[in-house]
């Protein structure tokens, strides 16, 4: 479904990726585990089309994506959801959804689709009129989720979306993600916690400083001894 | 109730500064730039109304809709030649720029007609009507009623449509927006776009009021209106109005109670004190939170 061959990515004079290829099939969710400024979510930003990679092609579905504007790249169904949840914390929670389903003109089809995030997230539901930026992290990040789903997109790229969360709270986004997987939504997840996200992946793919070192299914690298020992915490 | 009367006239030279803040403020909120040529899009309104009525015989509703529009393109044009290519500069320098298409709009009207002023045609009827005892001309109650439309028509589009959204939604987080398959530049046009028409219409509203217009009157209410944008809160649409109606109340009052010299240095005192005792205006936000 995604390829990506050999991509370079600067930021400025760093080189922040390095010769990146990767490959996400249809239906999977894969994940891409790494320290802190291993190049994660620049990985997500030139996917999505925030950053331009250098060399290198992305190819998606049949077309090349790479150096494409964004609002192109989310016409094709690639959804974003970015680190740190970047609500529009001025907007409700609807608008926030709305604004999600920015490219669509189908209102009936949008109306829909809002109320099925809100039985995704039934808290959603009950903050529907709230300003946004009064929601709690947990509720902040799912709606940032549901946000990127009213695009309807067949990949959810979803950048960090443990971070700064209750144990509690990743637990229920974690299982939200399957649930969205199982529905037919492809799923390229970048995360710190290593152990939750290697638990629900097909694949993984392990980043450190811009280069890929490291990948296999989610068992295999769950098992293997190089990354216990430097993301799963030793034994 | 010559108070009554002051009150009107301050009102009414109030929402002109209001619609000038209004541009100022949104363009502010959108691209983080003071856009000193936003002053003189308000004189060109002003001239192409003037024209509009006297070379080509049209009303005040047609004129001021002739106006708005081409105000917007200039806007526009604006937007895309000179600050567009600056997006990833430095602030001083796309306000460095800004300052330079204030002064090249404003020489470049001179040499095409001179520094000569003109007379607005009168266009509106001007009786008085009394209310309370107080003489009140029927053009403020016109200049008014047209703010308050237009006004409306901004909260209508800024909150209730498409594009409305995608503004609000570029001026806090552009990339965030971008996620959301929301086209940026298209975005900052259309802002620009209407930021100008408003400013068009002030400009027509102003010729109609106070009959003289000529190409450096966009220099001082276009000060005046960035005053009122920061008395409101920069980047806030609702401080935009409400900053330019006490701006002119207040004008009005310092003329009225004998001190007329005075009003311009009015302005500008409550600039001063507006920046040292609340820098973020009336409905101004505080610095924004990261999460």
């Amino acid at each position: 479904m995604l390829k990506v061959n050999n991509i370079d990515v600067f930021y400025g004079n760093i080189h922040a990726l390095k010769d990146i290829s990767l490959e996400v099939n249809e239906g999977e969710i894969v994940t891409l585990i790494g320290a802190n400024g291993a190049g994660k979510s620049t990985l997500l930003k030139t996917l999505s089309g925030l950053l331009k990679p250098k060399n290198g092609n992305i190819l998606y579905l049949t077309q090349q994506i790479a150096g494409k504007p964004a609002q192109t790249i989310v016409k094709s169904g690639i959804s974003h959801v970015p680190e740190g949840r970047r609500v529009f914390s001025n907007m409700s929670v609807e608008e926030n959804l709305e604004l999600g389903a920015y490219l669509r003109n189908d209102r009936d089809g949008i109306k829909k689709d809002i109320d099925y995030v809100y039985e995704l997230f039934p808290i959603l539901d009950e903050r529907r009129k709230q300003l946004s930026g009064t929601l709690s992290g947990g509720e902040q990040q799912m709606l940032a989720m549901g946000r990127a789903l009213m695009a309807k997109p067949k990949l959810l790229l979803m950048d960090e979306p443990s971070m700064g969360l209750a144990p509690l709270v990743v637990k229920k986004i974690f299982e939200i993600i399957k649930t969205v997987n199982s529905q037919g939504t492809t799923v390229l997840l970048v995360e710190q916690n290593a152990n939750m996200a290697l638990s629900i992946a097909d694949r993984a793919y392990v980043l450190e400083t811009g280069k890929i070192v490291l990948s296999g299914t989610a068992k295999e690298l769950q098992e293997s001894e190089q990354v216990k020992a430097a993301y799963l915490g030793g034994l | 109730m010559e108070w009554l009367q002051q009150l009107v006239n301050g009102i009414s030279l109030g929402s002109i500064y209001a619609l000038i803040a209004l541009g100022y403020t949104m363009v502010y909120g959108i691209i983080k730039l003071i856009n000193f040529a936003h002053g003189d899009v308000f004189m060109l309104g002003a001239f192409i109304g003037f024209y509009a009525i006297a070379r080509w015989d049209l009303g005040f509703f047609p004129a001021l809709i002739i106006s708005m529009l081409l105000c917007a393109i200039i806007g526009v044009i604006i937007e895309r030649v000179a600050y567009k290519r600056l997006r990833n500069a430095t602030r001083i320098a796309a306000l460095i720029t800004a300052i330079g298409v204030s002064l090249l709009i404003e020489y470049t009207v001179i040499f095409f007609r001179g520094a000569s002023p003109e007379a607005y045609p009168e266009v509106l009827p001007n009786t008085s009507i009394s209310i309370l005892g107080a003489s009140i001309s029927s053009q403020s109650i016109m200049i008014l009623a047209v703010t308050i439309v237009l006004m409306i028509l901004l909260q209508f589009i800024v909150h209730k449509t498409k594009i409305g959204k995608a503004m609000r939604a570029v001026s806090h987080d552009a990339d965030a927006a971008r996620l959301m398959g929301i086209n940026v530049d298209n975005t900052i046009s259309a802002t620009f776009a209407i930021g100008s028409a408003l400013a068009g219409a002030a400009g027509v509203i102003f010729g109609v009021y106070y009959t003289r217009i000529e190409p450096l009157m966009g220099v001082l209410p276009g000060l005046k209106a960035f005053v009122a944008a920061v008395l409101g809160g920069i980047g806030s649409i609702p401080g935009a109005m409400v900053g330019g109606l006490v701006l002119g109340v207040v004008e009005t009052i310092v003329s009225a109670l004998g001190y007329s010299l005075w009003r311009d240095a009015a302005a500008f005192v409550i600039l001063i004190l507006i920046l040292i005792l609340k820098p973020s205006g009336i409905f101004g936000k505080n610095a924004r939170e990261k999460v």
